[in-house]
């Protein structure tokens, strides 16, 4: 009774999970189709406006080839989108003709990978162990310092602290890059000079990253903590005579950690997406950055290639957080 | 509620500064025209990016345009948008919210797989492609997106409350006296709602003001108004941090982190009250600790 219980909700979740990408999938199909302006005729205004003369019908011909006719039947035309998307084909870009979205994508990758996922995790490690303490100890002294500055800092714009670090450390100690990823005069490879360079132009984006997220899994974690605090067997733990930090992470701290738990999975879906705005103040090499890009220079088959990405990325950390949840939490299983 | 409400310092304060914001939106243009007698959009081409001095309190701009003033006047298009993407996200949540939880069965089925399908999608990507299609945005499309994706949290505790309030006994009595649906919807399952209603309204305004200044800092905004969030934008542009013109970008992110940290006081009194749990466990704990031996060994274990 009870894995059928189990296995009816992960159908249904699975089942959910599949009609978002579908949706996602057409939503991306649509909406380049139905707002005003496509490739092709975005590529035609900027051909028509450098060189001030209409562009030749047979040119027109082979642009709409490459990015698509949206004169063309619409059933038609996601038949073929699928088709390409079957062949992990994102299309061509247009800024940087001919390179194909995907390799563009498949470049910025690591660099986007590399600092949210470290700094998101570090981020959850700092926040939830001192979320523990403020909530164990609520109205103490620790409690009373660390709470209301960590909600000052979670309330503060993320892009402004970026920008606050970048003026302070960047341009008036002069301690970090102002931009960048890595020392554009170093050959790219695995050398030390080229390593200590990258870690020179992450340490500050991930500084602020680290600074302005760890506030709200402490936030949450110190709630959860008071809340479970109270229960019964925590009371027992402590009346058995267990040590207060036994009681603390083993008993308290494990239960408050649910919530926080299936936050982090689903953080961990957002780190493909990258912290949009850390790679635009400090121009990081990332996914964010490639996206900003995208959009200030009208390069639709780039911004859909990545925010495809992005949004399939979110909903299988979903998926997973899910999955997680039900090995976690007995209760979500009775409830089916 | 509403009495002790006020009594918590946390709410008091947090209101207050909202207040004062509020105020600053009404009263700026008149503040800056009568009071100070600067137009922020004129350009003083003698200060150009001038420090702070007694000519602008709060040095000008590389443009030569006042600080002060622009900021004074960055309050309202900043709250403009705050409290339109608000009002429209929480008119969409209680119309998905509401009815799901109320008539439950194949509407609920829909409208919960709706909410939940924006509940996932990434917002911030999903809004900056849209931006990015629909051209030539002004303050008023702006909060259209930013309220058109921002409604579904709230539709879930909408959901969730009237789904509660639905399988109450008056609301059940009502139902079998023959009590028409909209009536009952409106006249005894809304108005209960409204706790959940005005906080929703709230949280939604200052997402509002933070998504504003985000997605003008992304150059997603109406050049043509003044928000605290196009002045970031355009110190950003004209490079203000890498050229040291602090005044600049300082002044309205800070409005903005003040008002960000003024509604998180808010909700926190709020959640203290509706939580019952958060407040007891204050001094009950603080005995516990005080009389469990060395409770410092704890933080000393967790490394």
């Amino acid at each position: 009774m009870r894995a059928s219980r189990r296995w009816a909700f992960l159908v249904r979740r699975l089942g959910f999970y599949l009609a978002a990408a579908a949706a996602a999938v057409a939503l991306n199909f649509l909406l380049p189709r139905l707002m005003p302006g496509d490739p092709s005729s975005a590529i035609v205004e900027e051909l028509e406006r450098v060189s001030g003369q209409q562009v030749p019908a047979e040119t027109l011909m082979s642009i709409r080839a490459i990015f698509g006719n949206p004169s063309d039947n619409l059933a038609e035309q996601f038949v073929d989108y699928l088709r390409q998307l079957g062949h992990f084909d994102l299309g061509v870009s247009v800024v940087n003709f001919p390179v194909p979205v995907a390799d563009l994508v498949w470049q910025a990758l690591p660099w986007t990978l590399l600092l949210v996922g470290t700094t998101t995790v570090a981020a959850f490690a700092i926040g939830t162990l001192l979320g523990v303490v403020a909530g164990w100890k609520a109205g103490s002294r620790f409690d009373a310092l660390l709470t209301p500055f960590t909600t000052f800092l979670s309330s503060v714009p993320y892009f402004w602290v970026a920008l606050l670090a970048l003026w302070v450390f960047g341009f008036v100690l002069g301690w970090t890059p102002l931009s960048g990823g890595y020392d554009a005069d170093l050959p790219q490879g695995f050398s030390f000079a080229y390593a200590v360079s990258v870690l020179h132009h992450g340490a500050l984006p991930a500084a602020t990253i680290i600074i302005s997220a760890f506030g709200g899994w402490l936030l949450g974690m110190r709630n959860m903590t008071v809340t479970t605090v109270r229960e019964d067997y925590v009371l027992l733990a402590q009346a058995k005579g267990l040590s207060p930090g036994r009681v603390m992470l083993r008993y308290a701290a494990r239960n408050a950690m649910l919530p926080s738990f299936t936050g982090f999975a689903m953080a961990l879906g957002g780190v493909v997406g990258g912290a949009l705005l850390t790679e635009i103040v400090f121009s990081y090499p990332g996914i964010g950055y490639l996206l900003y890009e995208a959009l200030q220079k009208r390069d639709y088959p780039m911004m859909q290639g990545v925010f495809l990405l992005i949004t399939l990325a979110v909903l299988l950390a979903n998926l997973v957080a899910d999955l997680a949840y039900v090995v976690l939490d007995p209760r979500i299983r009775a409830r089916g | 509620m509403r009495a002790s409400l006020l009594t918590s310092w946390k709410v008091r304060f947090g209101l207050g500064v909202l207040g004062l914001f509020v105020l600053l939106a009404i009263f700026g243009p008149w503040i800056n025209r009568v009071l100070l007698g600067v137009d922020p959009r004129a350009n003083d081409i003698g200060a150009i990016a001038s420090p702070p001095s007694t000519a602008h309190l709060l040095g000008t701009t590389q443009f030569g345009q006042d600080v002060l003033a622009q900021t004074i006047a960055g309050a309202r298009g900043s709250m403009l948008v705050g409290v339109l993407a608000a009002g429209i996200g929480t008119l969409i949540a209680i119309a998905v919210g509401v009815p799901a939880g109320y008539f439950g069965g194949s509407v609920d089925n829909a409208l919960n797989f709706l909410t939940n399908l924006f509940l996932v999608m990434p917002v911030l990507p999903l809004i900056l492609i849209v931006a990015g299609y629909v051209q030539g945005t002004g303050m008023w499309v702006i909060a259209l997106i930013i309220g058109l994706f921002g409604w579904s949290g709230g539709a879930r505790t909408l959901r969730a409350q009237a789904l509660s309030l639905s399988s109450r006994d008056f609301v059940l009595a009502m139902r079998m006296l023959g009590e028409p649906h909209r009536r009952l919807i409106f006249c005894e399952v809304l108005p209960h709602l409204s706790g959940w209603i005005s906080a929703m309204f709230l949280h939604g305004m200052i997402g509002g003001v933070l998504a504003e200044a985000g997605l003008a800092f992304l150059g997603i905004s109406d050049s043509g108004s003044i928000s605290w969030g196009t002045m970031i934008q355009s110190a950003q542009q004209q490079s203000a941090v890498l050229r040291g013109f602090w005044w600049w970008f300082v002044p309205p992110g800070l409005c903005i982190a003040l008002i960000g940290t003024a509604a998180t006081l808010v909700n926190f009194g709020v959640d203290e009250l509706s939580n019952p749990k958060l407040r007891l466990a204050r001094r009950s704990v603080v005995a516990r600790t005080r009389r469990a031996p060395r409770p410092a060994t704890a933080g000393g274990e967790t490394r």
